[in-house]
């Protein structure tokens, strides 16, 4: 296995640190020992063809499925935990389908994502004025001009951007985004790279991703999954020259091979739960 | 962006307070204009049916906004009403007396769990604090289970079952079939009194107002907003930092408390609680109020109830054999035409005038 170690020294700040995840559906094993490190202020792309664990293991990470193993974030382990601890702890996450609240708008989905940082008796208050967070939020994910519209008549990529706003406000300080260009526009696609560029740097970002021009155009790491484990790590360049990673692909009929020149996406197939 | 000119802060300053204002307006006709046009009977017989608006407001926020089909409400209905029942049974039988039926059917001795409620204080904490214990107890088990739809709403009916069974066995305790009755002191104002019979029924409105204002303070807040979003998507509300389970537990806490309440105000009003008035059917019967008026309006499930309550009475007046079919066929009626109450009719009617207008 090519998984990279590292000493101390060298992670940033703030690391999600992965080791032997193991997710077991009644005997088959889904995701099987995967040890991943996910570094601040680089964004990581988690690829592979349908079926390899992707979505598993952020459901995994996030509490949406049992694991064993371990994944430690600030000397936690997020195994152990609720979902709703693991956000509070500081690690948010997307899904496939963006899943905003329709009827509300643009500004009290931002609003209402920032709940976790509320006493229970501010809860009981109205919401007066906007909080300078979302105000910053909004900003941020580009939605400033559309914030009393309901989010039900946002763009499909504009769901995404209000959720990425979402994660935002909510100070999720690791970000695992399931698919967040799927469907998009080559346009918004470049948007949404950017955004995720901006907010990157003082945060852990990992992108699940299908569209391979996406991952060579914003990648830092990738690591490749296949059949539950981790098949090849390091950057576009390193990915793409790697036989093994070539078979997986080529060796998948109607999946995409990571090369140059294959734009269209897949979504909506890699599902699990 | 509305509130940066005058004209368009004055518009949400209204939409902010309108709801506040029908408020205003029901208190004077429940307070001012029903005392001074109704007979004293029917004052009497409204003062009823503000008992069971006052349940019905607690079932608009833990149904039509939290999405919990509570069916069992007659059960702290009659946590509030017996509690309240117990206390002015003891005080019609005086300091050292004991009530009648416990003669009648027990042995004359009161039993130990009666003696606290010798206390008025004990028993108006009592009223309050009783389900909210009950609530939470059973709403950490049933929310944190993930237990929901259907399954709880057959879980809170089955409940009001097994309390109308309980007390019909424990004739001795509580009365039984017969329910306690012939109360003839409230907090020492004489029941009998036409003026004391008005202050109680002053008091039950006051409070239905006052559970009014609360759920309108609700529904405002964030925690309203995140109710509404536990109901409509409660898995992303976990990924929202939030346990829906401790969401739900607030609202159906609130809702039984509200139950209580008006449990509490009925026994009085009324003259009697008995194990009809908070089983299966009354429980169905209080939903029914609120599905009538709509579920998640402010005013729409008090207004439902007290609809209900007076189509009950009509109803019976005028066809007394025949009454509970016009009453189905009403209902049979607004859900397949108005799913959301008779209070969702001026959205849709906006709604089908904007379609034609465009």
């Amino acid at each position: 296995m090519s998984v990279q170690t590292h000493r101390p020294d060298e992670l940033g700040h703030d690391y999600l640190e992965i080791r032997g995840l193991t997710v077991d559906f009644d005997g088959f094993k889904a995701i099987d020992g995967v040890d991943l490190t996910l570094l601040q202020g680089r964004l990581h792309f988690l690829i592979g063809p349908n079926g390899a664990g992707k979505t598993t293991l952020v459901d995994a990470v996030t509490g949406l499925v049992q694991g064993t193993g371990r994944a430690s974030y600030r000397n936690q382990d997020l195994l152990s935990m609720k979902s709703h601890r693991i956000v509070r702890a500081g690690v948010g996450r997307t899904f496939q389908t963006a899943t905003v609240f329709e009827e509300l708008s643009v500004l009290q989905n931002l609003d209402i994502a920032g709940g976790i940082h509320r006493s229970p008796w501010g809860m009981l208050r109205a919401r007066r004025g906007v909080p300078a967070y979302v105000e910053e939020a909004l900003a941020t994910i580009g939605l400033s001009h559309l914030r009393d519209r309901p989010a039900g008549v946002l763009a499909h990529g504009q769901k995404q951007w209000l959720e990425i706003g979402m994660l935002l406000v909510q100070d999720a300080k690791v970000m695992l985004l399931d698919e967040p260009v799927a469907g998009m526009s080559a346009e918004e696609r470049e948007q949404t790279g950017e955004l995720l560029r901006r907010i990157g740097h003082e945060r852990t970002i990992v992108v699940i991703e299908h569209d391979m021009d996406f991952v060579r155009s914003f990648a830092d790491v990738v690591t490749v999954m296949h059949g539950g484990t981790v098949l090849a790590e390091g950057d576009v360049a390193t990915i793409q020259a790697d036989p093994r990673v070539q078979e997986v692909y080529l060796g998948h009929q109607g999946t995409e091979p990571p090369e140059p020149g294959t734009t269209d996406e897949t979504s909506g197939e890699d599902q699990h739960a | 962006m509305s509130t940066t000119t005058a004209p368009g802060r004055s518009a949400t300053l209204l939409r902010t307070y309108a709801p506040l204002l029908a408020i205003a307006v029901l208190a004077v006709l429940l307070l001012v204009v029903a005392p001074a046009t109704l007979s004293a009977f029917r004052l009497n017989s409204l003062g009823k049916y503000i008992c069971w608006a006052i349940a019905a407001v607690g079932i608009g926020l833990a149904w039509g906004r939290g999405g919990m089909l509570v069916m069992g409400q007659g059960v702290f209905f009659g946590l509030g009403g017996y509690a309240m029942a117990m206390h002015l049974k003891l005080e019609a039988a005086g300091p050292e007396g004991v009530p009648d039926f416990m003669i009648l059917y027990g042995d004359g001795t009161i039993p130990g769990f009666w003696e606290p409620f010798r206390s008025g204080p004990f028993t108006l904490v009592a009223i309050v604090v009783l389900p909210a214990l009950a609530a939470t107890g059973l709403g950490w088990l049933i929310f944190k289970r993930r237990v929901k739809g259907a399954y709880f709403a057959i879980l809170t009916q089955a409940l009001a079952v097994v309390f109308a069974t309980l007390l019909v066995a424990t004739i001795k305790e509580t009365g039984g079939f017969n329910g306690l009755n012939q109360f003839t002191l409230f907090f020492g104002y004489n029941l009998y009194d036409p003026v004391n019979k008005q202050m109680v029924y002053s008091i039950a409105a006051g409070l239905l107002i006052g559970c009014l204002v609360v759920v309108w303070q609700l529904y405002r807040s964030r925690f309203g907003e995140l109710l509404v979003a536990t109901r409509d998507a409660e898995e992303r509300v976990r990924f929202l930092g939030h346990d829906p389970a401790n969401i739900k537990l607030v609202a159906f806490v609130i809702a039984a408390v509200m139950a209580s309440i008006g449990g509490a105000m009925f026994a009085p009003i009324a003259g009697i609680i008995s194990p009809s008035d908070v089983d299966a059917t009354a429980s169905i019967f209080l939903i029914a109020g609120v599905a009538l008026g709509g579920r998640a309006l402010l005013l729409g499930p008090a207004l439902g109830a007290l609809t209900v309550g007076f189509g009950r009475t009509y109803l019976s007046e005028q066809f007394p054999t025949q009454w509970t079919y016009f009453l189905g066929l009403l209902f049979v009626l607004v859900i397949l035409l108005l799913p959301l109450g008779v209070g969702d009719l001026p959205r849709l009617v906006r709604a089908r005038v904007g379609r034609s207008a465009a």
